[in-house]
Order: C-alpha cells, then structure tokens, then sequence
C-alpha cells in the first residue's frame, strides 16, 4: 500500500492523504467550519501591519529617522485602532468582548493575542500623542519601545490562533504559518511606510517591503511542499485564486518597489500592490482552512494513514 | 481502570473536597434501535430550539450532525454486507434476494436483514480528558464541572467561535440569532439533583448507559469480550484509550466498523497537544521579525 504517514515528531515528511477515498458518514464533514466572518482575514492583515509597523516605527525613532518613524507610528495607531473593531464586529455577541479580559490563558492564543492587542495599540497611542501632542513625558518616551516589544508577537500570534484548530490545513502548517505571516505583516508595514514617506526617508521601509515578500512567499513555498497532498485546499477553489493573487501583487509590487522605489511613484504603486497582496495572502489562508474543513478526506485520511504508519487498531 | 488514568487537568486536582466520580456516557452501538429518543429527550429537557433540515435521503437520519440546536444525533448506516447467508456477497440487493428466493411472485420480500447491516450510533459530546475547546476558549466560558465533564456558561460566552474549530469532534457551533455556542452539558443542572441526563433516561434499550466512568470502562470491556466471543469480530471501543490524542473521552462508544464511517474522527489529537511547538513557532517568528526590521536600518546612512 502507498499510505505512508507521518511518524510523530517526524521533521520534513510529508502528510499523506491515502490513495483510497477515505471512509466517511454521507461525505459530511467531522469537524465543523469556521463560524468567523470577513472581518478575521482582514484583522489577520491589519493586525500584522499594527504590528510591524509599531516595531518599525520604534527602530526608524531610535536611528533619528523621525520621519519615518513619526508615519510608521500613524499607520500603526490606526491600523491598531481598527483592528478591535474587527474583532469586536466578528463576535457572536460584540457586547461581551470585555470577557475575553475576565482571564488569562496561556492556551488560548486568541486569550492572550486580545491582551496584547491591548497593550500594543494603547501604548502606541501613547507614543504618538507624546510626539504629536507633547503628552505624558516620561511614559510617551518610552511608550514607542514598549509597543515595538508587544507589536512582535502581535504581528505572528495570530498565526498560532490558527494553527491552534482541528483544521488539517491551519494545524498541520503549524510550523511555517508564523513565517508566512511575520513575513506578510513586514512586507505591509513597509509597504504602508513607503506609500506615505519621501523617498528619501523611506529607503528601510522599501527593503523591509522587499524582504517581507521575499519571506512571505518563500515560506508560503515551503508551508505547501511541507503539507504535501494536504496543501491542495491552498491550491483549489476561492483559496487557490486568492494565493495566485497573493504571489502576483506581492512579487510584482517588491519588483517595482526594488527596482523604481526611489521614485515616489512608483513606491506609492509599488506600496499598493504589495498590500494587496499581504491582504490576499491571509484571504488565502483563511479561505483554505473552510474548505479543508469542509471535506473530510483532509480530516480523515491523514488520521487513517497516522493509524496505519502506527500499527494502531482503531 | 484506576481512577488515575480518568484524571483531567482540572478535575478532580481543583475541586478538592467538592469533587464528585467523574461520570460520563457508554454508548453501546450494538443495540441502539435507531428511536431516536435521545434526540427528542435531549431537545426536551434542555429547550433545544428546533432545527429542522427536512428530507436529507440519507437513511433515517434527517438531522445530520450534532450542532448548536442538536446535542444528541443519531446516525444511521445502511451497509450491504452479506451476513452468512450466501457464499459470495452479491453484486445487488436484488440479487441477493432472488438468489436467496425472496422474490416470490407475489412481490419482493422486504426483509431487511437479507443482505443489509444497519449501523445506528447515538452520538454526543465526548467531554474529552483534554478538551480542546476549553482549553482555547478565551473567555473562560468553557469550564470542567465537579463531574469532570465540559460545559459552557451561557452567560460567560461571547460568542468568538474559537471551540468551533477546536474540537476534533465537530461538536460544538454557533447558535444562529442567538451568537453563542451551544453543546451537551451531560445535563449538568440534572447531574446537580442526582438524576441521569434525559438521553441515558429516555433511552428504551439501555444503548445510551450513564454512570461513573471507571465503572462503564468495566462494563465496556465485559461487553465487547462477549460480542467477540459471539462472533462479532469487528466490535471494539471507541475513546476508552486514555492514551489517545484527547486522552480519553467521557463519553466513549462501542462501535462495529470504524469510527469514520459513523463520522467520527479515527484519531482525534487535541490541537492544544501541539500548542508548545506552535508557541515555540511563533516567538522565533516575532524574533526574526524584529531582526528583520532592524537589518533594513543596516544601511540607514545612504538612507
């Protein structure tokens, strides 16, 4: 039989989806579909840019661009200030997202992300009334540093509030989808930097957009060859159309942006495509964790193989 | 079994004295009828809202799946199976009724045991040892009682959907116009008042069975080794291995062909088993990310 499976803690093996179609209960799925909406690809983006950005604003601060860090920091306020609404809007019962601050739980991701989604977007609020309004002295200096330290996570946890489901595609990509998404929220935040700074203040802020589609789209390579047969919801359907958006207005906007960067326009092109693209890229993701879901030969098939590569009886 | 092996990481270690026998449901396949009178029980006694889905064409199974509105669900499977009747198994039901004589001229003999198994299966939440959805449930909504079983505090959620994709089971969703998560609470206000859950109560042939789950792990194995004995190879338990990717269920099963096939998951892993490497994953992720900002500043003097 070719039903090779993954040994447990096995390192770069593929996850087999087993040649036979796998048994099932009137094709119905054994898992349930996400329940949440729009509103979550779109935090997934704006998180990431709140995040990055706030790391980027403090670094451009601290080697005397304050141009540069003065826009990062905007861009990560109000992409900070629009993400809770996000998250908000998406709860089955907005009137309640204060009970995700009744605990903390280390085990959920979505727990401990809320807290430091708090703690980013108000310190970074902090930092930028100091530096526009000349509040809180003390606190506001150090409030830009203490941002960049929350934003860090704030930009990849997000990646494990995915990874963390029963869904084969999230969970199985449980190792890269932190790069994917590091590398997404970086190539936005200099993208953003890069639309609304001159360029000649912008030149970290174009390589960090470089970089960021550079790691972003080779992570993405090695996320899909790493899941194997697993990866074909990345491949199919609204999933599959997003990602091929995703690596055309990211390639072609880091290819501009390297290329032509200096001149403002064609960063400011350059800037929007490469955001369109990071937006793509988690519509991707988000989109390919539905229809893994959705079928339960990705629930399935790679527990069957599991159980034969094991010798288990089940 | 010893009660060590049942021990969750809440229950009984945080109820000290208030703990209570972690109880749970054997549900012995074998004789479900298919009444579906724990689907009715359940609807009943907990004020389940109605969720009909109309004619599915799946056998007598017009409900689907558990879900927000449906906390006991019962399965039906119609297997062509042949079962000893004939040498070979037939290419058709028709077939095998005429090469077994049952169509007479009169008509076609309906007897359903002539080459057709039914499968019925009653299932529910499995109150996992290691539940996931409340190990991710970020409000604190999701909570093990004193019986060592999951529930969820309908005036503590709020509704983010988290559990949804957590459980491996598919037990839990959202409650359209309402917002929140609904499942099987093992009747826990029941429980409170020493009374079984309305489905164990309602359940005419004895195949729901509640009681203390050290007892029922007992009970199972008696059962299975006997159906073995008589024949039925292929009966096993299903969530009796506390050494499976959920460490167990509260609610475990005894099936007669494999778990996919009533639509249960073969191997059911807890996401949160991987929660350390994911976390792992994604501070070296935010790491890299803060190098990666500060290496574009490397060449900030051509700015």
């Amino acid at each position: 039989m070719t039903h090779a499976g993954k040994g447990r803690g096995g390192g770069g093996e593929m996850l087999m989806v087993p040649k036979d179609e796998p048994r099932s209960y009137y094709g119905r799925p054994v898992i349930k579909s996400p329940v949440w909406k729009p509103e979550i690809p779109w935090y997934l983006f704006l998180g990431g840019l709140t995040g990055a950005s706030a790391m980027l604003a403090w670094a451009a601060d601290v080697t005397g661009n304050r141009r540069l860090g003065r826009n990062a920091g905007l861009i990560c306020l109000a992409a900070g200030t629009g993400s809770p609404v996000l998250l908000i809007t998406d709860l089955g019962v907005p009137a309640r997202f204060y009970n995700m601050l009744r605990v903390f739980k280390v085990t959920s991701p979505m727990n401990v992300g809320s807290w430091i989604l708090m703690a980013t977007g108000s310190t970074a609020a902090i930092a930028t009334a100091h530096e526009v309004l000349g509040l809180f002295d003390r606190l506001g200096r150090g409030a830009r540093g203490l941002s960049a330290l929350f934003g860090l996570p704030l930009a990849t946890y997000t990646a494990a509030l995915l990874s963390n489901t029963a869904v084969p595609v999230w969970h199985e990509a449980r190792r890269e989808l932190p790069y994917v998404f590091a590398g997404s929220a970086g190539a936005s935040a200099g993208a953003a930097a890069a639309i609304f700074t001159p360029p000649s203040d912008a030149g970290p802020a174009r390589r960090l957009a470089v970089l960021g589609v550079f790691v972003e789209l080779g992570s993405t390579q090695i996320m899909e060859q790493r899941l194997g047969e697993l990866a074909q919801p990345y491949k199919d359907g609204p999933a599959g159309r997003y990602a091929k958006l995703a690596k055309g207005f990211s390639a072609a906007g880091a290819a501009l942006i390297a290329a032509r960067g200096g001149r403002r326009g064609a960063a400011v092109a350059g800037g929007a495509m490469v955001l369109a693209g990071s937006v793509f890229e988690r519509w991707a993701i988000f989109k390919a964790g539905f229809q893994s879901a959705d079928d339960p030969r990705y629930t399935v098939g790679p527990q069957r193989a599991r159980i034969e590569a094991s010798d288990r009886h089940v | 079994m010893s009660a060590s092996v049942l021990e969750t990481p809440a229950w009984p270690s945080t109820y000290g004295e208030e703990a209570k026998p972690r109880m749970g449901f054997f549900t012995d396949t074998t004789v479900c009828i298919g009444c579906k009178a724990c689907e009715v029980a359940c609807k009943e006694w907990n004020n389940v809202p109605d969720d009909s889905q109309g004619f599915t064409g799946e056998s007598y199974d017009n409900s689907g799946a558990l879900g927000a509105n449906r906390w006991r669900h019962v399965a039906f499977i119609e297997q062509r199976k042949s079962l000893g009747v004939t040498e070979a198994a037939p290419d058709s039901l028709v077939q095998e009724a005429a090469l077994q004589g049952l169509v007479s001229d009169s008509g076609i003999d309906t007897r359903e045991e002539a080459g057709i198994r039914w499968l019925m299966s009653s299932d529910v939440c499995k109150h996992c040892t290691h539940a996931a959805c409340l190990d991710v449930c970020p409000t604190g909504a999701l909570f093990r009682t004193e019986f060592g079983t999951v529930v969820v505090q309908e005036d503590v959620c709020n509704g983010c959907g988290y559990c949804v994709v957590a459980c491996p089971f598919g037990v839990l969703d959202q409650r359209k116009g309402d917002g929140r998560v609904w499942k099987c609470t093992l009747c826990y206000d029941r429980l409170k008042d020493d009374l079984e859950p309305a489905c164990a109560k309602a359940c005419p042939t004895d195949s729901i069975q509640f009681g203390e789950l050290a007892e029922l792990h007992e009970r199972a194995g008696r059962r299975v080794d006997a159906l073995q004995a008589a024949g039925h190879a292929d009966a096993h338990l299903y969530g009796a291995d506390p050494d499976d990717g959920v460490g167990g269920f509260g609610a475990f099963f005894l099936l007669l062909d494999d778990p996919e096939v009533y639509g249960l998951p073969p191997d059911p892993v807890a996401t949160t088993r991987d929660l350390p490497e994911i976390w792992r994953a994604t501070a070296v992720a935010a790491v890299a990310l803060g190098a990666g900002i500060l290496a574009t500043f490397a060449g900030a003097g051509r700015r």
